[in-house]
């Protein structure tokens, strides 16, 4: 303590340094156990979803009803029972994972402050700009890690306020023990087979999100960003707060 | 280094973990005072198991699975595998199941067996209920039988009972030695047990006895858990305080095959 008394620049410079990173601990940590367990979850949503690959609308469906969807998937048996042990568990670490980063995000302001779009931003122009220059895979600007542009704030928003409550809604609402706590989250949905269906089409959406945005740091610089995510500092400058 | 902040950092850990410690410690004595704890909670993913049945345990203590109206019934009622090859079976379905006996006994103050008609004169319910399989598929219809917990209390509950164990015909038992039993035996928690929709059904759809394929001449009906926990063509009930000493003691012959023994997801 007596040292950084007599060293007062030293001090100030090493804490200024650790207490802004690019990425804040809370971020990087919940990142990687919410990808860690993301993964989990496709694999084994997976293993469930191909004992039987049909889609359905309703409350009801089965071999012999009409389908909404039939997947290019054959019928494999034998995988839901370890598909559900591993789904549940790392269901739960997610939503603990996302319920300590969405408690740290408003009340650290993370949320308003680094992913909610100005509305300056939000003009058509200004977007599209963003999507052209991504669509042909133009390299982002070195100040472009310093932030996110309007485009990812907007995506991170929806992964992280729609598809994920989504997913765990749809979810929930499929187990028949929760159905009878909360009935209308079964049939708000229109149904045991609505909420799998729509369940489905969630976990696929934020796989494609999951894809471009590999590619997206892969663009930007894949080592860069790594080792923004896990040391919270990058080559270049730190995320403004 | 004599960062200022690492003994206030070690001393909050170190409280933390032991708050913490004594947390889990408390957590896991009311959890398994309350039944809580499910018999397949050991490993990694008998934490999740846990967790999942703890939750819904707490949620559920008191509530009623949806009925649906006649209207809703499915046209189809897929059946998952046919109805046991076992040669009791077959002799007692050619009879009519008039020499079937269902046995009850364990921890209970009067060990019976009953007729299946025996049991059509006790108090009859019929219930529309939603039942969906593990594998995704599900459908609707109209149970028929008398409430579990009517039986129940016939035989008289011994207070040590913490699970009814159920035996159909598709299951290899052998009542002497227990640890030999295999096949698709389950058992269920007491919170179940008394539940008022958990049924006994001989009856579905309208029709006083049960489909072959679904269960004939007696079924287990829990509509707040997946299909595969009611179990079919049953022949023998238990109540026990453990589950750990029949098969292998998770509590079902489906955990032994990877499945969790807590199906209410």
């Amino acid at each position: 303590m007596a040292e950084t008394a007599y060293l007062p620049g030293l001090e100030i410079r090493s804490s200024d340094s650790l207490d802004s990173p690019r990425h804040s601990a809370v971020v990087r940590i919940t990142h990687w156990i919410t990808a860690a367990s993301f993964i989990a979850l496709l694999v084994s949503g997976i293993a469930i979803l191909i004992a039987h690959p049909r889609l359905y609308w309703g409350e009801t469906g089965g071999v012999g009803t009409p389908s909404l969807i039939d997947l290019p998937i054959p019928f494999m048996i034998g995988h839901s029972g370890w598909g559900r042990y591993l789904h549940f568990l790392s269901a739960w670490i997610a939503v603990f994972t996302g319920v300590i980063y969405a408690l740290f995000g408003f009340l650290t302001r993370h949320f308003r402050r680094n992913l909610l779009p100005a509305k300056a931003d939000l003009a058509w122009s200004r977007i599209s700009r963003i999507l052209w220059n991504d669509l042909r895979l133009k390299r982002p600007a070195e100040e472009e890690s310093l932030t996110y542009n309007a485009v990812q704030r907007l995506a991170y928003l929806a992964v992280v306020f729609v598809l994920f409550p989504l997913v765990i809604l749809t979810g929930l609402a499929m187990s028949p023990a929760i159905a009878s706590v909360v009935p209308v989250l079964r049939s708000g949905f229109g149904g045991q087979q609505s909420a799998r269906t729509i369940h489905f089409f969630v976990a696929l959406a934020l796989v494609l999100f999951l894809f471009v945005h590999i590619a997206m740091v892969c663009l930007a610089g894949f080592m860069d960003r790594m080792r923004a995510m896990i040391t919270g500092h990058g080559a270049v400058g730190k995320e403004p707060s | 280094m004599s960062d200022p902040l690492s003994r206030r950092t070690l001393i909050t850990t170190g409280l933390a973990a032991a708050a913490g410690a004594a947390g889990l410690g408390i957590a896991a004595r009311l959890a398994d005072r309350y039944a809580l704890i499910p018999p397949d909670d050991g490993g990694i993913f008998g934490v999740g198991e846990t967790v999942t049945y703890a939750a819904q345990r707490l949620l559920t203590r008191h509530t009623l699975a949806r009925e649906y109206n006649r209207s809703d019934i499915s046209k189809i009622a897929p059946v998952k595998g046919p109805p046991p090859e076992d040669e009791t079976y077959q002799r007692l379905s050619a009879g009519g199941f008039a020499d079937w006996r269902l046995k009850i006994d364990g921890l209970v103050a009067r060990p019976s067996f009953f007729s299946l008609d025996e049991l059509k004169r006790l108090p009859s319910e019929s219930h529309v209920f939603h039942q969906a399989c593990e594998e995704g598929w599900s459908f609707i219809a109209e149970w028929t039988g008398v409430p579990l917990s009517y039986v129940l209390n016939l035989v008289g509950v011994l207070p040590q009972a913490k699970y009814v164990v159920f035996f159909g015909f598709d299951t290899n038992f052998d009542a002497a030695d227990k640890q030999t039993i295999k096949g698709k035996w389950n058992s269920i928690d007491m919170a179940d047990a008394w539940h008022p929709q958990t049924l006994l059904a001989y009856g579905m759809n309208g029709r006083d006895s049960l489909p072959a394929g679904h269960g004939a001449p007696l079924r287990l009906r829990l509509p707040r858990q997946l299909g595969g926990k009611s179990t079919k063509y049953l022949s023998w009930i238990t109540l026990t305080d453990t589950v750990k000493d029949i098969g292998q003691g998770f509590g079902a012959g489906g955990v032994e095959r990877g499945f969790s023994w807590y199906a209410g997801i």
